[in-house]
């Protein structure tokens, strides 16, 4: 248990204390919410489908968690560089306990991240339908942090250093977001790309978000949290496995 | 006496370049064993399979009977060491790399504190405490790997290039203290060294390892003998020769010079 408090303790404290970090992941949704919200908020209107801004948010949370969370995972490989990761691999503790309290450090920041986010959009007019399903929320914040610290922990202890990280970046992240339906409904897309995102795991996460938000949902909350719990632990399963071998 | 380490056709290869071997050695419990030899010649890859973080190509190895291959977990709660490489936190303080050692290490919670506060002040780093490691000089943060290393007190403790960097005082200061720990606690020492005096003051034994192989192992007295010279320097410059080599450029060495690029 200490082993697992120590490293959340670990992750949270470097959050904290990297102000450029905590300022520059916050500046990009909300970049996203006005450009895209006020952008688009009248023609999404006069199609007769509400508030656009209303139905963004859900989706720009979901962002922002998606890449606090990646990036979480992917600190291994700053870990391995500056050699800190040495000391976690040579000492007498589980390498499931190193995992869980990395992976739950990561996935709490990244919840902070979505929170923060939650309210500074409040300001700029979003209103959840109810207050009361924010736990819900929250829980849907968790599942895609989890997914996504695990997918990126995974990644990295395959990668010996920071180079291919813009190849992930630009195949593997950006799609994950743009074909979630973060950014548009889903009902009446084409077909191919209907199916794509269903493959999507934060299509699920995006839409529990949306669901306990403003009461607007795709797949249905149970099948939402279902996918997201089952893709999470599978990931976190491998994101472990792959952990375990890294050689230094 | 029983051994503590024990290590037989070990051996190395990272794809086509065989770093370690086929090593045969053993270290004697409560013994300070000195691994000696050029820049290259294998010694901190040796000492990263016997602490896990790397898997031989071949060979066996154990830590007081634990196969570093396969029961890591009891490999691991055998040693402690200090890397050669950086391994501190930078974005937490002095204190808090402390901390955090002292709970992967399970020391007890009454003891944490006193146990911190003495291995800080040891190193004269106690009015830093507070500081984040990323404001330390190299000088520093070495000593402060130093303390963090002797934190705990394991069965086993390896030292690679401990010294390297520190001046005379301090250099003299640490060794005080852990051939003390060997004395009182029976702590095994297995370390490394460029430093052919310090080897030759502290080491019970010697092992000499060039390009992979282990040239040679005794004590000082034996190793003079055979090389029929007077101090460790010259038999070690009679086993290795006196050609120069290049420091190899090892991934973690491009690491370290990517630090300084680096701002985050
Ligand atoms: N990860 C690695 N990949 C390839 N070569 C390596 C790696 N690590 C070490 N080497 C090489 O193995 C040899 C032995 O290195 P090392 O054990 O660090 O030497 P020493 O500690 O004795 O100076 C060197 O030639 C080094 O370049
Ligand atoms: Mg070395």
């Amino acid at each position: 248990m200490s082993t697992i408090y120590i490293l959340w303790l670990r992750q949270i404290k470097r959050y904290l204390r990297s102000k450029s970090r905590l300022v520059g992941s916050l500046a990009q949704p909300l970049l996203f919410l006005v450009a895209l919200g006020f952008g688009f908020g009248p023609v999404y209107q006069q199609a007769g489908e509400g508030s656009y801004v209303q139905f963004l948010v859900p989706g720009i949370i979901s962002m922002t968690i998606l890449f606090t969370a990646m990036f979480s995972g992917i600190e291994i490989i700053w870990d391995r560089q500056f050699g800190f990761l040495k000391e976690t691999m040579v000492a007498p503790v589980s390498r499931l306990n190193i995992m869980i309290g990395r992976t739950l450090g990561g996935a709490t920041v990244a919840i902070m991240q979505g929170l923060i986010v939650l309210i500074l959009a409040s300001l700029f007019g979003f209103h959840p339908v109810s207050w009361s399903m924010l736990p819900l929320a929250i829980l849907a914040m968790l599942l895609i942090a989890l997914f996504f610290t695990g997918l990126g922990t995974a990644i990295a202890s395959l990668l010996q250093d920071m180079q291919g990280f813009q190849l992930i970046m630009n195949f593997l992240i950006m799609p994950i977001f743009f074909l979630s339906g973060a950014l548009f409904p889903l009902k009446s897309l084409p077909l191919v790309l209907n199916t794509i995102i269903k493959f999507n795991p934060l299509a699920y996460g995006v839409d529990a978000l949306r669901d306990s938000l403003i009461n607007q949902s795709y797949f249905g909350l149970s099948l939402d949290f279902t996918v997201m719990a089952i893709s999470a632990m599978i990931i976190l399963g491998i994101g472990t496995y792959l952990f375990n071998k890294i050689q230094i | 006496m029983a051994n503590i380490i024990e290590v037989k056709n070990l051996t190395k290869k990272f794809k086509h370049f065989t770093a370690v071997d086929d090593i045969t050695f053993e270290v004697a419990k409560g013994e300070i064993f000195a691994f000696l030899g050029p820049n290259g010649a294998g010694k901190t890859t040796t000492i990263k399979m016997l602490t896990t973080l790397l898997n031989p190509s071949s060979g066996d190895l154990k830590i007081d009977g634990h196969s570093s291959i396969n029961d890591q977990d009891g490999a691991r709660h055998s040693f402690g060491i200090v890397f050669q490489d950086p391994s501190l936190d930078d974005e937490l303080t002095a204190y808090e790399n402390m901390y955090f050692h002292s709970v992967l290490y399970k020391i007890p919670k009454s003891e944490r504190k006193s146990r911190i506060e003495h291995m800080l002040k040891f190193v004269e780093l106690w009015d830093r405490k507070k500081e984040l490691v990323k404001r330390f000089s190299g000088g520093m943060k070495r000593r402060l790997e130093i303390a963090r290393g002797l934190l705990h007190h394991p069965k086993v403790m390896f030292l690679d290039e401990p010294t390297l960097g520190l001046d005379p005082q301090t250099t003299n200061h640490i060794w005080t203290y852990i051939k003390d720990l060997n004395k009182k606690e029976g702590i095994t020492v297995f370390f490394t060294t460029h430093y052919m005096a310090e080897a030759e003051k502290v080491a019970d034994k010697i092992a000499i390892i060039d390009h992979g192989k282990i040239v040679i192992i005794g004590t000082v007295e034996e190793l003079k003998t055979k090389t029929k010279t007077n101090s460790l320097e010259e038999a070690f410059l009679a086993l290795t020769g006196k050609k120069l080599r290049d420091e190899e450029v090892s991934s973690e060495q491009i690491m370290r010079q990517r630090r300084g690029v680096w701002h985050r």
